[in-house]
């Protein structure tokens, strides 16, 4: 991507509010990060950390405040710049774990496209041609994160990462995690547990 | 351009793929017309006579059986979020969808008249005319069903509400496919007018499914 300043690539949020189902679920979140940080994003269930990923993400939209990147690439915008990984994990389970990650490679569309390096990277190289259905939870989790490797984009917003990964998934991940902040990526992540690398901690509801 | 390629070889994947929608589709059509000669009776001028629209109906039938999935499944798995997310324009992308509908679920279908026709005392001709109607009448069938299948979405347990959405716009449809099919078997109409208007009907909804499609999933987003 030209023109991208990665270094001086600021993501914020004023004022944000959320309404979900007719609830307040916050209002009034302020927040920020830059470029090489790691921001999670802590509070107890249903104080509304998956809805602010999906604020981040575009597919939900603010009922009060603003949230914007600077620094960005200008053509696009900010969900464009954005990887979503969800509690969902948008693979077919009647395509092989190659198929899946070529379709998204090819639909998202990236700079890079290093498929057997993404597969080897995150412990899959074995079950390339197994249908995605066949995988565990754990391995389903990791075929997710191949895609984020297979497409690169700035900002990563992730969801529970590390859950269904077994210990030395979670350590594979935390070196992903830190390759992408040392690279100049964003990380804003929703979690309960520690993620395995420094990370700033942003709150949300009320303290209990 | 690659990323619609990507999803239309995708959709048409797994549609072709065992548990996916295109055998049930023709499954169905098949079904319903070699049913229907049975429940009529021996009686080879009416089923003539009937033919053109038991083939209609039953393609009808069979194209909307698997078209509410035509986004539930991306939405149950998370994919849609990712395809909202994306650089690629949604409307672009239900449109690519719809094609890959069509071409895993319609085509098929049309495929098979020619050996349905036979069962319904159809002559060649007919048969033709019967199977260039489909081929004329049933993108409008899936784009349509496209804007039905994207509120069913928004809207959750909406798999009832499509059919009541989808079907009164489906009316027009068959009812210029099966004249049409008809001006050939008995007249006295020509098969120029009706086919016309079919084929506008398809092309309306070429350029309007997409857009209300993806505004009806840009509006529910959740």
């Amino acid at each position: 991507m030209s023109g991208v300043d990665r270094d001086k690539m600021r993501l914020s949020g004023r004022g944000v509010a959320c309404v979900r189902g007719g609830r307040e679920v916050f209002a009034g979140l302020d927040f920020a990060a830059v470029a090489g940080e790691a921001v999670a994003v802590t509070g107890r269930n249903g104080s509304g950390k998956t809805s602010l990923l999906r604020l981040i993400a575009g597919l939900l939209v603010p009922a009060g405040g603003t949230i914007a990147l600077e620094g960005g690439d200008d053509e696009l915008t900010l969900p464009e710049q954005c990887h979503y990984l969800g509690h969902r994990d948008a693979l077919k389970p009647a395509l092989s774990v190659a198929e899946n990650l070529s379709f998204w490679a090819d639909f998202l569309g990236g700079e890079r496209f290093d498929f057997a390096g993404s597969l080897a990277t995150v412990g899959l190289a074995h079950a390339t041609h197994l249908p995605a259905g066949f995988l565990s939870a754990g391995q389903r989790r990791r075929l997710s994160l191949a895609r984020l490797l297979t497409v690169r984009r700035p900002i990563w917003l992730l969801d529970e990462p590390t859950n269904a990964l077994d210990v030395t998934g979670q350590d594979m991940f935390g070196g992903l995690m830190r390759d992408h902040l040392s690279r100049g990526g964003l990380i804003v992540a929703a979690t309960h547990a520690p993620l395995g690398i420094e990370t700033r901690e942003l709150r949300i509801g009320g303290v209990t | 351009m690659t990323a619609l390629a990507a999803l239309i070889r995708r959709d048409v994947r797994i549609a072709l793929r065992v548990g996916g929608g295109a055998l049930i589709g023709v499954l169905f059509f098949l079904t319903v017309v070699v049913l229907m000669p049975f429940a009529v009776g021996p009686d080879l001028a009416l089923l003539s006579r009937l033919g053109p629209a038991i083939l209609w109906l039953g393609a009808l039938l069979a194209s909307l059986l698997t078209l509410d999935r035509l986004f539930m499944a991306d939405h149950e798995d998370g994919s849609l979020d990712l395809i909202t997310m994306s650089r690629t324009p949604l409307e672009l992308a239900c449109a690519a969808k719809a094609l890959a509908h069509w071409l895993a679920a319609g085509l098929p279908l049309i495929v098979a008249t020619p050996v349905l026709g036979l069962l319904l005392n159809l002559d060649m001709v007919a048969t033709g005319a019967v199977a260039l109607t489909l081929l004329a009448g049933t993108p409008a069938l899936t784009f349509t069903g496209m804007i039905g299948a994207a509120l069913a979405v928004t809207l959750h347990r909406g798999g009832l509400l499509m059919a009541v959405l989808v079907l009164p716009l489906s009316i027009p449809v068959l009812i210029f496919g099966v004249a049409a099919s008809q001006a050939v078997i008995v007249g006295p109409m020509t098969f120029g007018a009706p086919f016309s208007i079919l084929c506008a009907l398809s092309l309306v909804s070429l350029v309007i499914g997409p857009f209300a499609a993806a505004a009806s999933l840009r509006h529910g987003l959740d």
